[in-house]
C-alpha cells in the first residue's frame, strides 16, 4: 500500500478500508500524516523518531538510507475519505457523525460494500438515516440503471446542501431519460426543503446585523438623540471597547489561564468603564464648550475621532489584534441541513436586548433618567428645579459613550479588531438613529432592526454593496417623505 | 447681518487694494511662478522645483474646493460632507476623456482603456460615448456634477432638510456612490480607478511644459471663481444667502422663497468641486473611488475653517495651511499627522471659529487701537 504506482496503491487501500482492523487504521492515519517511510522492501512506520513494524508493532531500525513515502495529491484525498470510512466503526457517535459528513460529496462506489456494511451495524436511528443518504448518494453513481432509479428518489428525503451538488453533477452526465426526470424532481424537493432554510438563515444573519446596529446605535440615540451632540466620535469609543476586550484577554491569558474561558465576563465592565470614562473626559475638555452649535461638533469630535485612532495605533500598532470566542461561544445550534444558528451571534443578540432593556429602565425608571428627560426637554426649568444640569450632561455623554464600549466588546467576538473598526460603522449607525428619530428609543430599536434586516434580504438577491447601496437610498428618500424619523417628535422642540 | 432699517451701502466686488493684491496674485500665478520653474538654473534660488509646482498645482484645486464650501457653508449655512464626491465626479469625467486619449498605447494595444479589455468587455459602456471628445468632457465636467447637485438639493431642501441632517444625508450619498465607483461593473475602473495617462489634446502629459499649463489654467480658473464668488456675495442674492443663514425662518416670513437661493448656491458649489476634480486629475495622474471617502469631504470643511467661514479668501489660506502642513509632516513624522490634523479640527472649532483670517484681522484690529 506504501509502494507502487497510485492506482495500484488506491486499489490496495479500497482492499484494507474493507476489512479494516485498529491497525490498517492506524497505518492509514500515519501514510497521511506523512509519517511512513520505505527501507528497501520493508514499510516502517516513524514515530517520535523512532522506527516502527506497522504489522507486528515491535521497533525497527530506521537507517539514514529511509526514503520517504510520497502522496501525490489524488492519494491524498483517498486516503482522507478511507480515513473517514473508517471512523464510520467508531464506538463514538459523534465521530461517527463527524466521519458521514466528511464522507457526503463521497461518490466512489468502491466504498460501498463498506457503508454497506456501517449501515447494517449502526444502531443510533439520527445516525443511520444519515447513512442511508450517503449510500443512496454513492448508488446514484452506480452502472445499474435501477439502483439509480431508487436512489434518486431516495435522496429527495434530504435537506442537505450536499445532496443538491451531488444530483446536479449527476443529471449532467446522465443520459437515460427516466432517471434523469427522477433525479430533476427530488432536485426541485430537495431545492424546496433548502429554500427555507435560506429564507430563515437570512432572516437570521439580519436579526444578527440588526441587534449589531442596535448596539451600535443605542449610544448614540443618548448623545445625538437625547443630547443633541453629533459624535463622529463615537466609533472611536466603539474601537475602545473592543481594545479593552483585548487587554482584558491578555490578562486573563498571563495571569489566569485557567479561568480564560470567562475573560468575556470580566471584559464587559471593563470596555463599558474604558469608553465612558473616555467620553466624561472629552465631555468636560471639548463637548462642553460646543453644545448648541452641532456642526462646530460634527468637526471637532471628527478630529477627536482621528486622535484616537492614531492614539490605538501608536500603542497596538496599525495590525488588527487577534480576539479569541471564549470556548462556550464557539459552535452554534445546527437547525436543518443548511442552517446553523452560531453561538456568538445567539449571545450578541441576547447582550443587545439586555442593553437595550437596562437603558430602558435607567432613562425611563431611576433619578439619573428622570434628570437626562428633564434636561432635554428644557434646561433653563430643570436648572431651576435644583439639578445641576452641566454633570448630567457630563453623566449622558459617559452613559452613551459606554454603551459604546459594550458594542465594542461584542464586535470584538465577531470581527476583526483594527483601528479603523469603528470607521465601518459611524455612517449605518447615524442612518439608524436619523431613520429611528431624534430622541427616540423604540424607534432606534425599529430602525435598527429594520434595516439589519433589509439589508441582508437584499443581499441574498442583489450582493453585498448593491444591497448597501439600495439600503442608503431608500433611507435618503426616506427621510425626504419624512424628515423626522419614523417617529416624528410632536411640537415645538421639533423644529429646533 | 443689517440691524437698521436702510440697507447698508452696496460694497464694491473689491476695494482698491483687494483689486491690487488680486492683479499681484495673478502676475504670480502666470508669470512669475512659470519664470521660475522654466527659465531659472536648476541651482539658483529662484529655481521652483518640479515637486513645488506638482504641489501648489495640486493645492490649488483642493483651494477651489474650500471655496466652493465656503460658498455653502460659509455663506448660506449649510454643511455639505458631499462635496468630495462632486470632486471626483468631475475628476472622473476628465479621468475618461484621458483614459481615451490614451489609445493604442495601453498594454494590451486595444482601443478600449486597459481594464475593460482586462474585464472581457468588448465596447464601451454607454455612459463613455462623449469620452471621446475634449469639448463634451468639458461640458460633462459641468453639467454632471451639477445635474446631480440639483436633483439631489431639490429634494432635500424641498423637505426643508437642513442642518446637520442635511450634513449626514450627503454624507450617506458619498458613502453610496463610493461604494457603487468600487465595483467593476459600474464601469469606472473599480477600486484602481484611472491611471497611467498619456497625453491630453494629443500633447503628452508629463512634460514640464504641459505640467506648467495646468498649474497657470489652474491659478487663473482659482482666481476666477474668487473674483465670481466675491461678486456673488456682494450682490443682493449674496444677502439673502447669508439671511437664510442667520434666520431662515424670518427670510421665508419677509416673502422670501429660500429654496431657489438654497439650491441655485448648492449647484454652483457642486460644479466648482467638479471643475477641481477636472483640473486635479491630469496633474496627479490618478482618480479612484478612495476620493470620495467621507473623510475627504469633512476634510475639505476643515480647510475652510481653519481659513475662515465668509470670508472666501479665508478657505484658500486655509487649504494652502492645512495641505501644505500635510505634505510636510507626512514625510517629516508620518505618525504625528493624524494627531496634527484632529488637534486642528478641535483647536479650530474652540479657538479659531473666525479661523486664521479672522485671527490676523482681530491682531490687526488690536494694533490700530493702541496705535
Amino acid at each position: 500500500m506504501a509502494a507502487g504506482e497510485t492506482d495500484a496503491r488506491i486499489e490496495a487501500l479500497n482492499k484494507a478500508v474493507a476489512s479494516a482492523d485498529d491497525k490498517t487504521a492506524a497505518f492509514i492515519q500515519a501514510l497521511s500524516d506523512d509519517a511512513v517511510k520505505l527501507v528497501g522492501d520493508t514499510v516502517v512506520v516513524v514515530k517520535d523518531g523512532k522506527g516502527f513494524d506497522p504489522v507486528t508493532g515491535a521497533e525497527a531500525a530506521l537507517p539514514d538510507t529511509a526514503e520517504d513515502v510520497v502522496n501525490n495529491n489524488r492519494m491524498r484525498g483517498e486516503l482522507d475519505s478511507a480515513l473517514a470510512a473508517l471512523k464510520l466503526f467508531s464506538k463514538d457517535d459523534k465521530v461517527r457523525s463527524a466521519a458521514i459528513k466528511a464522507m457526503q460529496s463521497e461518490t466512489d462506489e468502491a466504498k460501498l460494500p463498506m457503508i454497506q456494511k456501517a449501515f447494517d451495524a449502526e444502531q443510533n436511528p439520527a445516525i443511520k438515516e444519515q447513512l442511508g443518504l450517503v449510500r443512496a448518494a454513492v448508488l446514484l453513481n452506480s452502472a445499474d440503471k435501477s439502483k439509480r432509479l431508487s436512489a434518486a428518489k431516495l435522496l429527495s428525503e434530504s435537506k442537505n446542501p450536499n445532496t443538491k451538488t451531488v444530483l446536479i453533477e449527476r443529471l449532467k452526465t446522465e443520459d437515460q431519460p427516466d432517471v434523469k426526470a427522477a433525479i430533476e424532481a427530488s432536485l426541485r424537493t430537495v431545492e424546496g426543503s433548502l429554500v427555507w432554510g435560506n429564507r430563515l438563515g437570512a432572516l437570521f444573519t439580519g436579526i444578527s446585523l440588526g441587534s449589531i446596529l442596535l448596539l451600535v446605535a443605542l449610544g448614540l440615540a443618548i448623545t445625538y438623540g437625547l443630547m443633541g451632540v453629533i459624535n463622529m466620535a463615537h466609533g472611536e469609543l466603539m474601537m475602545l471597547g473592543a481594545y479593552a476586550t483585548y487587554v482584558v484577554q491578555g490578562i486573563f491569558q498571563k495571569y489566569l489561564p485557567g479561568a480564560f474561558d470567562w475573560y468575556l465576563l470580566a471584559a464587559v465592565p471593563v470596555a463599558f468603564m474604558t469608553s465612558a470614562l473616555m467620553g466624561a473626559v472629552l465631555e468636560r475638555s471639548v463637548i462642553r464648550f460646543l453644545y448648541g452649535r452641532p456642526l462646530e461638533t460634527l468637526l471637532a469630535t471628527w478630529g477627536i475621532s482621528l486622535m484616537l485612532q492614531q492614539l490605538v495605533r501608536t500603542f497596538f500598532g496599525a495590525q488588527n489584534v487577534g480576539v479569541e470566542n471564549p470556548s462556550w461561544m464557539s459552535g452554534g445550534i445546527q437547525l436543518m441541513g443548511n442552517l446553523q444558528l452560531p453561538w456568538n451571534r445567539i449571545i450578541i443578540i441576547g447582550f443587545a436586548a439586555a442593553v437595550l432593556l437596562a437603558m430602558g429602565w435607567l432613562i425611563g425608571r431611576t433619578r439619573l433618567g428622570l434628570f437626562v428627560r428633564g434636561v432635554t426637554q428644557n434646561r433653563p426649568i430643570a436648572s431651576c428645579m435644583g439639578v445641576n444640569t452641566a454633570r448630567i450632561d457630563t453623566y449622558a455623554f459617559a452613559l452613551g459613550s459606554g454603551i459604546a464600549g459594550l458594542a465594542g466588546c461584542a464586535l470584538s467576538q465577531i470581527g476583526n479588531v483594527g483601528p479603523d473598526l469603528g470607521q465601518g460603522y459611524i455612517v449605518d449607525s447615524f442612518m439608524v438613529v436619523v431613520l429611528g428619530g431624534v430622541g427616540q428609543l423604540a424607534g432606534t430599536v425599529y430602525a435598527a432592526m429594520g434595516l439589519g434586516v433589509l439589508n441582508k434580504l437584499l443581499e441574498g438577491v442583489a450582493g453585498a454593496v448593491l444591497a448597501k447601496i439600495a439600503v442608503l437610498v431608500f433611507i435618503i428618500i426616506f427621510i425626504q417623505k419624512r424628515p423626522q424619523g419614523i417617529f416624528a417628535m410632536k411640537g415645538r422642540s421639533a423644529e429646533a | 447681518m443689517s440691524t437698521g432699517f436702510t440697507l447698508p451701502a452696496k460694497s464694491p466686488v473689491l476695494s482698491g487694494a483687494g483689486w491690487s493684491a488680486f492683479v499681484l496674485a495673478l502676475l504670480v500665478v502666470c508669470a512669475v511662478a512659470p519664470l521660475m520653474n522654466l527659465l531659472a538654473p536648476q541651482d539658483s534660488v529662484f529655481h521652483m522645483s518640479d515637486y513645488a509646482v506638482a504641489l501648489v498645482g495640486r493645492i490649488m484645486c483642493y483651494a477651489i474646493c474650500a471655496l466652493a464650501m465656503d460658498l455653502i457653508w460659509g455663506y448660506t449655512g449649510i454643511l455639505s460632507l458631499g462635496h468630495g464626491m462632486f470632486f471626483a465626479l468631475g475628476g472622473y469625467m476628465m479621468g475618461m476623456y484621458l483614459m481615451r486619449q490614451i489609445g493604442r498605447d495601453g498594454n494590451y494595444k486595444s482601443d478600449l482603456p486597459d481594464f475593460m479589455v482586462f474585464l472581457d468587455w468588448k465596447a464601451l459602456p454607454w455612459h463613455w460615448t462623449f469620452s471621446g471628445s475634449f469639448i463634451a468632457t468639458l461640458i460633462l465636467i459641468v453639467v454632471v456634477p451639477g445635474l446631480i447637485a440639483f436633483v439631489f438639493g431639490y429634494f432635500a431642501f424641498r423637505s426643508r432638510i437642513k442642518g446637520v441632517y442635511f450634513s449626514i444625508i450627503t454624507q450617506a450619498m458619498t458613502f453610496a456612490t463610493m461604494l457603487l465607483f468600487f465595483r467593476n461593473e459600474t464601469g469606472f475602473g473599480g477600486n484602481n480607478g484611472f491611471t497611467d495617462f498619456k497625453r491630453i489634446l494629443g500633447i503628452p502629459i508629463a512634460t514640464a511644459s504641459m505640467r506648467m499649463t495646468l498649474f497657470v489654467l489652474t491659478g487663473c480658473i482659482l482666481l476666477g471663481f474668487l473674483l465670481f464668488a466675491r461678486w456673488l456675495v456682494t450682490s443682493k442674492y449674496g444677502r439673502v444667502l447669508q439671511a437664510i443663514r442667520d434666520a431662515e425662518s424670518r427670510v421665508m416670513f419677509s416673502g422670501y422663497n429660500p429654496l431657489p437661493y438654497k439650491l441655485s448656491i448648492w449647484v454652483i458649489s457642486a460644479i466648482m468641486c467638479g471643475v477641481a476634480g477636472a483640473l486635479y486629475v491630469p496633474q496627479v495622474g490618478i482618480i479612484n473611488p478612495s476620493e470620495m471617502s467621507p473623510a475627504n469631504s469633512i476634510e475639505i470643511a476643515i480647510w475652510a475653517a481653519v481659513g475662515g467661514r465668509a470670508t472666501l479668501v479665508g478657505p484658500i489660506v486655509g487649504a494652502f495651511i492645512v495641505n501644505g502642513a500635510k505634505s510636510w509632516l507626512t514625510v517629516a513624522a508620518p505618525a504625528f499627522w493624524l494627531y496634527f490634523l484632529g488637534a486642528l479640527f478641535i483647536a479650530v472649532t474652540l479657538f479659531l471659529p473666525d479661523g486664521v483670517v479672522g485671527l490676523v484681522k482681530r491682531l490687526m484690529g488690536k494694533k490700530g487701537e493702541r496705535a
